[in-house]
């Protein structure tokens, strides 16, 4: 591909330059957070040096220059994700602030005692413990859509789980531990059609295809900043401005309100309804060079180059005797998730690590995704725009190796 | 022997090793030497939590003494668990309590006490402590 110079995209990259246990590093584990391109680490400098100072509040010149820079990454969200307004995009501090947002402000209000949440069997720990608290608290219950043995969603099956008392559906974009990219728009026009609202987890999407939050028709959206290149510590909900209004806040504090008294307060309009107290100013501010840098190289140009690479990471890896892949849906993204006959993830991680390759070992918070397949867990290999096939080729050695010593 | 002779032992014996694989295809080979838990504990209550592989551990109290035996799903973490084991098996669990396991550090292992490894080489250890503390109530 020509516009895609995965020589000068690695170069903005300082980490991939260093050596671990004294081996060239290979970083397959972007589905855990990816690295950071050397604008975002500059600017994060740079906001020490030049502005820092709270944002939304000071009259003064750094107040308001940090105020203004924070402001810009809130904009440049909304255009990444093709928002309507800036103000339906809440900064938070992740995708797990952000679904914890909506269950507590919006599921406290307006999911009762008997009601029904849809989620699906993929989701990570941070899209279902929520909603189990807010099961316990209000006596709610979650239904879930089952998946397939390549680990799709059973369409038929999530239709049949609608009835007059489902609220809502939380589903993620792609799947965290199979790599699965769920048909979402679909399924919110199905959700739609019975009444519900639609929670889509985009952690492991947003960084790899492009989203549009109303394309999709979807009512709220979350995703973090450090699994787009961006810093750690923040991340971001997109809502309808309609569901927003609606609901209350749940963490009171500065910036969120309009006037105190002891007798009465009311409340700041969005988004800042949403942020109470000093926001992470220093990520929030720098997430704007993230999303630069994607948009510099461009997420269709991201989308075609990782897809081969994905394809050519899955054709090496099935020449592997014993390997089983886990998560092998038509439409997938970025993830392979596999276990090798004969041995434990964990032992495969420990030697990938000894021979300077990062690949996850667990259940990747992902525990009924593990039981779903009767397995502990896998070996899951997560790639980013600036991985290469070399890197896939030291991996693919390295397991050799690996299997060489544990079978 | 005691825990500290056998800890020095087990130093020096791996001081043979200077690349990586090879301490890693001794621990391997430790493993398979570990005195294999019955079958019968096998359970939820014998398993130490925060590995990301399974490890099962049992004591038993001998004349005053504390065996275990144990298992684990992994090769490596058995391989951790059988040098848990070597060291600390066959001693009072007064000796087991008071051990102060610097041979961990010695042998280039640190990295396992890491709580990100989660491998639970530090729950394993913890739990041979407590295990050690409630026999000695007993006793």
């Amino acid at each position: 591909m020509e516009t895609y110079n995965i020589d000068k995209i690695r170069a903005d990259f300082p980490i991939l330059k260093r050596e671990v246990n004294g081996k060239p590093l290979v970083y397959l584990d972007n589905g855990a957070t990816t690295q950071k391109p050397v604008s975002v680490i500059n600017s994060i400098a740079h906001y020490y040096s030049d502005m820092n100072s709270n944002v939304h509040r000071g009259v003064h010149y750094l107040s308001q220059i940090s105020t203004d820079a924070f402001e810009v990454t809130r904009r440049k969200i909304q255009f990444f994700i093709n928002a309507p307004e800036d103000r339906q995009v809440i900064i938070t501090k992740g995708t797990t602030d952000s679904i914890n947002l909506v269950a507590t402000c919006y599921g406290r209000a307006f999911i009762q005692e008997g009601e029904e949440i849809i989620l699906s069997a993929m989701e990570h720990h941070s899209n279902i413990v929520p909603w189990q608290m807010l099961c316990d608290e209000k006596g709610c219950k979650i239904r879930v859509i089952p998946m397939n043995d390549k680990g799709e969603l059973d369409m038929d099956a999530y239709r049949g789980l609608f009835n007059e008392r489902t609220k809502l559906v939380a589903v993620t974009y792609v799947s965290n531990a199979l790599g699965t990219i769920n048909p979402v728009k679909e399924m919110i026009s199905i959700a739609h059609a019975h009444g519900a609202v639609v929670l889509v987890d985009a952690a492991q999407a947003i960084q790899h295809i492009q989203v549009d939050v109303q394309g999709l028709d979807v009512d709220f959206l979350a995703f973090s900043g450090h699994k787009m290149y961006g810093p750690t510590g923040v991340g971001v909900l997109y809502g309808k401005e309609e569901l927003l209004n609606a609901m209350p806040p749940y963490q009171g504090g500065g910036d969120m309100i309009k006037d105190v008294t002891f007798e009465k307060t009311t409340y700041n309009d969005l988004p800042f309804k949403f942020e109470a107290g000093t926001p992470n100013i220093e990520a929030g501010i720098c997430l704007n060079e993230a999303i630069d840098y994607i948009s510099s190289i461009g997420l269709a140009h991201i989308e075609a180059y990782e897809h081969e690479l994905l394809a050519y990471t899955q054709e090496k890896l099935s020449q592997i005797p014993g390997i089983r892949f886990i998560g092998t849906a038509d439409q997938k993204c970025s993830v392979i998730s596999f276990i090798i006959e004969g041995t434990h993830p964990y032992d495969v991680g420990v030697i990938l690590d000894k021979l300077g390759i990062a690949v996850r070992t667990g259940h990747h918070c992902a525990q009924p995704v593990m039981d779903r397949f009767g397995i502990p867990g896998t070996i899951r290999v997560s790639l980013a725009l600036y991985n290469t096939k070399e890197d896939i080729d030291i991996l693919i050695a390295g397991i050799q190796r690996a299997v060489n010593m544990l079978v | 022997m005691t825990i500290n002779e056998i800890q020095d032992e087990l130093i020096e014996d791996f001081a043979f090793y200077t690349d990586w694989m090879e301490k890693y295809e001794y621990i391997i080979q430790l493993g398979k030497e570990v005195p294999l838990i019955d079958e019968q504990y096998k359970t939820d209550e014998y398993i130490i939590k925060g590995c990301q592989s399974k490890v099962w551990l049992y004591p038993e109290m001998k004349d005053g003494k504390v065996y275990f035996t144990a298992d684990s799903d992994a090769i490596i973490t058995k391989g951790l668990v059988s040098l848990m084991v070597k060291v600390l098996s066959g001693h009072t669990p007064k000796e087991i309590v008071e051990a102060e396991l610097y041979f961990v550090d010695q042998i280039g292992l640190k990295e396992h006490l890491s709580p990100t490894r989660a491998n639970g080489l530090l729950s394993m250890i913890k739990q041979m402590k407590l295990y050690a503390v409630a026999l000695q109530v007993n006793a």
